[in-house]
């Protein structure tokens, strides 16, 4: 620790820190453009000069290591003179052209030169003008205003972890941009938009649309991914206007995806305003009261003639903690315990033992201190965005982070070992980790030495091995791919084996905003609140579309998109006597095979609680009342309850709804879960040798139904690349399709056509389809082995 | 998902070798450290002036980023752009160069060649370029031909330099 001495002010610093972060933590502002405390220092904008006494000039702050006994005045005739030089150099070639600048109010460069700069300028000459780039779809440039600060190119090279952005050019030729035309990629691009100090990056669909100042805030939770990040909404006239980070150092710093900023463009579209039913294959606009009547009596009819069981809800895993309990309230007092939010998951055999609710087994923040790491059907990276940096510093400061997937995904930072196989090959790779670490010397759980006797193990399994028994901080993670996996329940249990047996934390990366909020309502077939077991188990989402119930009630999902076997869903709804929808949007689809459409609010129109993959429990409010007639789901929810004539719907709030959660929860609820060894490893990859698996993500663009509804966000290279399947040059030629443009897959007797892209990231024999995209829509994804032909 | 496409190296064996070597004399994990002189070897071999593709396999070749390629080649004025004369002028009009009278040496050199700076004589033999300092102050006015320094210019030297190029 060292003394120093700010305008008079005695401050404590640790040795080596720079002045500017001492300057700051005192609250002492010191004004700046290229600083910035997430990225590195570059010292080249010059405006956080200041008067350092018995230094011969004036020092800059963000590049000046505090020393003992420094004294330093920030607003010295030295320094306000040193900073007013600058911001004239800053300005000469600065456009005044601030009356048409989206930045304008929320300008660094503005407010900067309003307190440090001159009111005139000695400078006669021509400004220069640089010609504007084309970034894509989110980011707007307006080069001219650029004072080079690189923030941007240092935001590519040190945080999303490719360089998109760099300096060209020297002197007065120097220019930011990508040199050829080309739009900048990365999931976290936008958030250049927040760190570009003057109006040179702007957000593209924001552009012209609102002034900063006639903007209304509001604080919520994203809802596109289980971070839950935190993000402030600026709304004007009741219409949402933007997204933008909020700082939370234990989960999103101050950083978003650009899904979580760019995705309210898809919360004006396709909008529901009311109360809608079908009568003799008619639609018709009703009032509330009518509708809620008619889905009341229709069910308790159904209710008396079939039995409860006949009655099913599916929920979003993006509903939040409110939603979720209410519905599963309301149909476990209709006398049913068929709820369920896993839409696309496969496997139900390890229900029994899972834990409370699922989870990644260490702390969001604790990512980053990883040194080994095994994620298994996972492109974290693109599903949760935010997750992925923090793995990233890891991976930079030196972590082994191994992968086990479908594809071979690109990351944003060096992987130690890859094993990209055909999804029935998932188990076999992993009991052979498990099998190199019982060679190593470890003790398995019981059951797994015998189970993976006869596996063999090559070298990437031993580096894997070695590397997480190697590291005292090691994770073992399964992605959304794993839990979607047909054989999931051996997937789980060999993985948290080899987490055993490494010392490793196990969790997993869940689908959704709040699929740990889901569980923790009993929001499942076989549990409710806090994990108590239910005293009936119900039916999983896929047995009940499966089972042809006599009614089924959908929160906030569209079945073509949101489940694994969408022909099936909506043939199982079409055929159901009452087929209920709360939601915020309606499609021809949906007029097709529901029976009762209530409109409901997104996240931004409701208040509500998610709780994500930590356990950490986020409540926001509403940010902009609802268009039309729709309402908040809980209320519609806690109405439906009292029709129902269902006991305990007497809410007044969302917030009394939360606390009654809250006081079901323990606070030391079993996160770990049981074990059981499965019993065989499935060799079905013998099974499907003749023919080609099918290995699918649900793309980043493509997760719910806003996202989806988001227009900049479907014309990014990201939503554009995954409209169509996947095949490698070998698999395409030994199939004879090379050169096919187009192909036909075809599984469980549904076909569907779509461009062929030969992309040598799928595995042999296999082909990708990518899931929740509008090409894909009646492709059976519950399946592994599928036809292809030309 | 973006496919992963493989390039074929643009690389002849004889570029290949000598960016290896530049290559070897930095350590291991610092391949990045020969962009320049590989740049030079690239540039070399392509007429004398770099294309987009031909920076693109640089940056693969090296493992690093295209555009920091791109930064480099674009910041250092000894890299081109664009087709070039088989003999490059690059002519110095830095203070120092001024002072000690590089206007007059520019002239004559436009003079002589017939063209203006930027510009490739019609035969293609010579191209004219002005640049920033070459770190020659103490021969001013100076220029450099190819890869040779000429310094303490006069008219009468740049004919006699001049008169030697085929």
């Amino acid at each position: 620790m060292v003394t120093i001495e700010i305008d008079g002010q005695k401050l404590e610093a640790e040795s080596g820190a720079m002045l500017i972060e001492v300057a700051d933590k005192a609250g002492i502002h010191i004004p700046r453009f290229c600083y910035h405390d997430k990225l590195s220092i570059a010292a080249n904008c010059r405006m956080c000069l200041v008067d350092v006494e018995k230094a011969p000039k004036p020092l800059p702050a963000c590049a000046t290591p505090v020393m003992d006994g420094m004294t330093i005045h920030t607003k010295s005739a030295k320094a306000l003179a040193a900073q007013r030089g600058t911001m004239e150099f800053l300005l000469i070639n600065h456009p005044l052209d601030c009356p048409i600048c989206d930045q304008g109010g929320e300008c660094e460069l503005q407010d900067t030169a309003m307190g440090y700069g001159s009111s005139t300028s000695d400078y006669a000459d021509v400004k220069r003008v640089v010609k504007d780039k084309n970034l894509g779809a989110l980011i707007n440039t307006d080069m001219t205003r650029c004072i080079h600060c690189t923030r941007c190119v240092r935001f590519g090279q040190e945080i999303a972890g490719i360089m998109e952005l760099g300096t060209t050019g020297r002197g007065e030729h120097m220019e930011i941009g990508t040199y050829i035309e080309e739009s900048v990629d990365s999931e976290l691009s936008g958030n250049v938009i927040d760190l570009c100090p003057v109006g040179a990056l702007t957000s593209k669909p924001f552009r012209y649309t609102s002034r900063p100042w006639e903007l209304t805030s509001s604080e919520t939770i994203a809802p596109h991914d289980c971070l839950g990040s935190n993000i402030v909404i600026h709304s004007r006239f009741h219409e949402i206007k933007r997204a933008l980070p909020r700082d939370n150092e234990d989960i999103n710093e101050c950083w978003i995806s650009d899904r979580d900023r760019f995705s309210y463009e898809g919360l004006n579209n396709d909008r529901l305003l009311q109360p809608m039913i079908k009568e003799r294959g008619e639609w018709k606009e009703v009032d509330w009261e009518t509708a809620l009547t008619k889905v009341a009596q229709d069910l308790n009819k159904i209710k008396d003639e079939h039995g409860a069981n006949n009655i099913g809800a599916l929920l979003s895993p993006s509903s939040t903690l409110e939603e979720s309990f209410l519905l599963q309230k309301l149909m476990r007092g209709l006398g049913s315990s068929n709820v369920d939010h896993r839409l696309r998951q496969q496997d139900f055999s390890a229900d029994d033992i899972a834990p409370v609710y699922p989870n990644l087994g260490l702390r969001i923040s604790d990512l980053e201190n990883l040194n080994a790491a095994l994620l298994i059907g996972s492109n974290i990276r693109k599903e949760q965005p935010i997750a992925g940096h923090r793995l990233r510093k890891a991976s930079l400061s030196g972590a082994n982070i191994s992968f086990v997937n479908g594809i071979d995904y690109e990351f944003s930072f060096d992987v130690a070992e890859t094993i990209v196989v055909a999804p029935s090959r998932y188990t076999s790779q992993l009991a052979g980790i498990a099998k190199a670490l019982i060679d190593s010397g470890a003790s398995a759980p019981d059951g797994i030495a015998n189970l993976v006797a006869s596996v063999s193990v090559n070298d990437a399994h031993r580096a894997i091995a070695q590397q997480l028994s190697g590291g005292d901080n090691s994770a073992v993670i399964l992605g959304t791919q794993a839990l979607h996996h047909l054989d999931y329940a051996a997937i789980n249990a060999l993985a948290t084996a080899i987490a055993k047996m490494t010392n490793s934390s196990v969790g997993s990366l869940t689908d959704g905003a709040n699929s740990s909020g889901a569980w923790l309502a009993g929001a499942v077939p076989h549990r409710v609140v806090d994990g108590a077991a239910a005293s009936r188990s119900g039916l999983d989402a896929q047995k009940m579309l499966a089972n042809h119930l006599k009614a089924y009630v959908l929160l906030g999902i569209e079945p073509e998109f949101d489940v694994a076997n969408a022909a099936q869903a909506i043939n199982g709804l079409s055929t159901a006597d009452l087929t209920v929808m709360l939601t915020p949007y309606v499609t021809d689809a949906m007029r097709a095979y529901a029976d009762v459409l209530l409109p409901v609010g997104p996240f931004s129109e409701t208040s509500g609680t998610f709780v994500n993959v930590e356990g950490c429990w986020q409540s926001f409010t509403g940010t902009i009342p609802s268009p039309g007639e729709a309402r908040p789901a809980w209320k519609v929810l806690r109405v439906l309850g009292n029709l129902c004539e269902v006991d305990g719907f007497d809410y007044t709030s969302s917030e009394e709804v939360r606390d009654e959660v809250a006081r079901m929860s323990s606070d030391d609820a079993d996160l770990a879960g049981g074990w059981r060894c499965p019993t065989e490893l499935k060799a079905n990859a013998n099974e499907v040798r003749d023919s080609i698996q099918a290995v699918s993500d649900v793309p980043l663009y493509a997760v719910d139904a806003t996202v989806r509804r988001a227009s900049a966000l479907q014309n990014t290279v990201d939503a554009k690349t995954t409209q169509s399947v996947g095949m490698n040059t070998q698999c395409a030629e030994k199939h004879g399709l090379s050169n096919a443009e187009q192909v036909r897959l075809s599984v469980s007797g549904t076909e569907i056509s779509l461009p062929l892209q030969i992309n040598d990231r799928v595995p042999d024999d296999c082909v990708y389809v990518p899931a929740a995209v509008p090409a894909t829509v009646m492709f059976d994804f519950s399946q592994q082995a599928v036809q292809i032909q030309r | 998902m973006p496919e992963k496409s493989k390039q074929p190296s643009l690389f002849s064996a004889s570029v290949k070798a000598e960016i290896d070597k530049w290559i070897k004399r930095y350590p291991a994990d610092q391949k990045r450290s020969a962009v320049i002189p590989a740049l030079h070897v690239v540039q070399r071999s392509n007429g004398g002036w770099l294309t987009t593709e031909s920076m693109d396999a640089v940056a693969d070749y090296l493992e690093m980023p295209r555009i920091a390629v791109y930064e480099v080649g674009t910041f250092y004025s000894m890299f081109v752009h664009e087709p070039t004369g088989r003999h490059k002028i690059n002519v110095c009009t830095n203070v120092s160069c001024m002072l000690c009278g590089s206007d007059e040496i520019v002239s004559h050199l436009q003079k002589r060649l017939g063209i203006k700076l930027g510009e490739t004589t019609p035969d293609n033999k010579f191209t004219l370029r002005e640049v920033e300092c070459l770190a020659a102050c103490g021969g001013a006015p100076m220029m450099q031909v190819n890869r040779d320094y000429h310094e303490d210019l006069t008219p009468e030297k740049i004919d006699e330099i001049l008169d030697g190029f085929e």
